[in-house]
């Protein structure tokens, strides 16, 4: 058998795991594993900060459905990492984190760059590994790999010190079956009886809602739920990781839920008597008040994560796995059905509060961001994979971007990380480096990890990035507005100009302000065979609506003001 | 209520603070918590009592059936059970005093095992209302100091709350017991 250093151990077993893609910084303690690398077929992508690497690694997952991987040094690299690893681990998304650590012989003397990095970062992984033999390191990396993966996904770290990435060890990869000590814990059972009252619940309801979330995207249930939608005739709510689970211009999609939801889509779930709840878990953004949320309905939970079934809201019937599976069971068992006096009342509402109100404005008065994110769908042909930062030009996104196609927007949902999006499209565009990958940020997070324009051209990849520039830190004046007598503290944020940042880095950059250069702007943006940065500076207080206030129940939503268009 | 969990876990470095983590972070309260060794080298277990409510319980339960570690877990508060607690009390006694203390550690079938000048320790084991009890008589006479190790319990009978497989190996009980417990809620 032959001796392999427990770096090159590394890269043979990321090799097998099918991994060509890696987002990191090199350092001393990671040194061993960055020299042996050049003799794998493994493309480094050099980030300018960890935190880039991370996010990198979870937009490369969230596009490809693979597991993205970075790699750091030890001490400063990891800790920089520790917001990726907690976006992932709240929006479920498989990364595997190497990091590198300092000798053995020296662990918890504070040596230099020395940080306990598996403590740190065991509230924001699935699980985490410090690895202080070579023996250890092959099954090791591929347990990651598998938990990563499997049952809800999640991100994973493993920390290998210096030693023992230089140390040598007899290497045969193992082809052995994985067994965790906690497997027959999670062992899904449900009793057929579930499924059976289910099926009953299903038959006597007249006000269904399915409630769309990210668990349809990772489980890769679109044609089954879609299959029991049309069968069912239920009316579809989207979470905000639920877009591109279910299309957005299906007749039988309401489109978004929650806080930025649609006022209809609200009303349709507290006035449902059957909530199916689908790969979402009932985050507070989507429920508002727990004490008055849906509160005539039935409850079918399907989730894969047994700590999820009565978390936030008590259900009647949790059926435990996952959801393509499930689906897979439930869908024979339920009749065709019709529910036409329902979707009268939804039609009505949708009539009177559309989400969407602002579409047909003109905009005399400035360029609004609602208009820029519809004519890049129009211009994208709805096409795009967009990625998000975090705020208001997030909801407008997810508002007037309409998504038919799953993972295609990537955004940070649970733990709404600012800085997320640039990064991560660099991880999208490594994963679907045939898709047209656009950025969608505001001017306050876009400035949070810009360092990563360098990395855009170092790499040569062509993305396309707006910024919707509105001077302040939009999200957050506008609860400012409505909720401290719009005392703007901190909120207004001065910013470079971005085009000409663009052009320090060799991107072409363009700047719009009027509504009639959009569209020619986008068109020259996407014929580049580059980047290009557009930055259109837009009206500098507007807000999203409609919204329901932190606490307020889900139907209570501030709406805005009708107003009558200049003509 | 109290509940009282059974967990088989890895016996390796950082598998304690994984479990005392997750207790802080999920904002669930420990009122105590016993780690040992079993009859199986590499496999420690830990008695968990925990004060909550039923859905809470269960959650607990969920949680810790997560972390990778975790070979069993097993709430078994409604099972027939023997519970325990130790418990070493150091009293203030003179020698005029000892003949009194070693009544009352009678009583509750204590020992003393250790005699100094002006103090003993008193040993006792039993369920945390008799170790209470013997406490509190002890109190007014000086107590110096104490230990106690909280509760341990093993259900009672031929039934276990640690499974093994064939190999006499620990292992989970292949029900997906904590999948079953999520049960319907009445509909």
């Amino acid at each position: 058998m032959p001796k392999l250093a427990g770096a090159q151990i590394l890269w043979e077993c990321l090799v097998r795991e099918g991994v060509d893609t890696v987002f990191g910084y090199p350092g001393g303690a990671i040194l061993p594993a960055y020299d042996a690398m050049l003799q794998y077929p493994i493309h480094h992508v050099l980030v300018r900060h960890e935190q880039g690497a991370s996010h990198m690694a979870d937009g490369y997952a969230r596009a490809s459905g693979r597991v993205g991987v970075c790699v750091g040094t030890s001490g400063p690299a990891a800790t920089n990492m520790v917001t990726g690893l907690a976006t992932a681990m709240m929006d479920s998304i498989p990364v595997v984190a190497i990091t590198g650590q300092v000798g053995t012989k020296v662990i918890g003397s504070d040596a230099f760059q020395e940080t306990d990095v598996t403590g740190v970062t065991l509230p924001v992984t699935k699980h985490n590994y410090l690895v202080t033999h070579v023996e250890d390191l092959a099954e090791t990396i591929r347990e990651a790999f598998y938990i990563a993966r499997h049952g809800r996904p999640g991100p994973v770290l493993i920390d290998i010190p210096k030693d023992v990435q230089l140390a040598q060890t007899e290497f045969e990869y193992p082809t052995h079956p994985i067994h965790l000590p906690n497997e027959r814990l999670l062992e899904k059972y449900v009793p057929q009886e579930y499924f059976a009252r289910a099926a009953e619940m299903i038959a006597a309801a007249e006000r269904p809602v399915i409630l769309a979330g990210h668990g349809i995207l990772l489980s890769g249930a679109m044609d089954e739920v879609m299959e029991f939608a049309e069968k069912t005739n239920t009316p579809v709510a989207l979470t905000l990781l639920g877009i591109g689970g279910f299309p957005a211009e299906h007749p039988l999609c309401l489109g978004m839920m929650g806080m930025h939801g649609g006022a209809y889509v609200n009303e349709a779930i507290q006035n449902a008597d059957l909530l199916l709840a689908m790969g979402m878990r009932f985050d507070d953004r989507v429920t508002g008040t727990l004490k008055t949320y849906s509160p005539h309905s039935k409850k079918i939970h399907f989730e894969i994560d047994p700590t999820e079934i009565n978390k936030n809201v008590k259900v009647d019937v949790p059926l435990l796995g996952d959801l393509k599976e499930s689906l897979q069971k439930l869908n024979p068992l339920v009749k065709a059905k019709r529910h036409d006096a329902w979707w009268e009342h939804l039609q009505r509402a949708m009539q009177e509060d559309p989400i969407r109100d602002v579409l047909d404005w003109e905009s005399p008065d400035g360029l609004m961001s609602e208009h820029v994110v519809h004519d890049i769908w129009t211009a994208t042909q709805g096409d795009a994979i967009v990625v998000t930062d975090v705020g208001q030009h997030q909801m407008w996104e997810a508002q007037y971007y309409l998504h038919n196609k799953p993972h295609t927007l990537i955004t940070s949902g649970g733990l709404g990380t600012m800085g997320f999006a640039l990064p991560a499209a660099i991880g999208a565009k490594f994963a679907q480096p045939h898709k047209e990958v656009w950025v969608i940020a505001g001017d306050g997070g876009f400035q949070m990890t810009m360092a990563e324009l360098a990395t855009i051209v170092q790499e040569k990849i062509k993305i396309n990035i707006a910024i919707l520039n509105n001077g302040y830190l939009g999200m957050v004046r506008q609860w400012q507005e409505f909720f401290y007598d719009a005392r703007y503290c901190a909120t207004p944020i001065f910013s470079p100009d971005f085009s000409k940042v663009a052009d320090a880095y060799g991107i072409p950059g363009y700047v719009v302000d009027n509504r009639n250069d959009v569209m020619d702007v986008l068109d020259q943006a996407r014929s580049l065979p580059g980047p290009a940065l557009i930055e259109f500076r837009v009206k500098m207080e507007d807000a999203v609506y409609p919204m329901v206030p932190a606490g307020a129940s889900l139907n209570e939503m501030i709406k805005r003001e009708k107003i009558v268009q200049p003509a | 209520m109290k509940h009282t969990l059974v967990a088989l876990v890895q016996d390796k470095p950082g598998v304690l603070n994984r479990v005392a983590s997750l207790f802080r972070r999920r904002a669930f309260n420990i009122e105590s918590l016993t780690v040992g060794h079993t009859d199986q080298p590499h496999v420690s277990r830990m008695t968990i009592v925990i004060d909550s409510d039923n859905t809470s319980a269960h959650l607990v339960e969920a949680n810790l059936a997560k972390l990778v570690n975790v070979i069993d877990i097993q709430d078994v508060t409604q099972q027939e059970m023997i519970s325990r607690d130790l418990a070493l009390i150091k009293v203030r006694v003179d020698a005029a005093g000892r003949a009194e203390i070693a009544q009352l550690a009678e009583i509750f079938r204590a020992k003393i095992v250790d005699v100094a000048n002006d103090s003993v320790v008193v040993e006792a084991t039993g369920d945390e209302d008799k170790i209470d009890g013997l406490v509190e008589l002890l109190r007014p006479k000086g107590i110096l100091e104490m230990v106690r190790t909280g509760r341990i319990a093993m259900v009672r009978g031929n039934q276990t709350s640690q499974r093994k497989n064939g190999n006499g190996h620990y292992n989970g009980n292949g029900n997906g017991h904590v999948a079953r417990d999520v049960g319907l809620s009445s509909v």
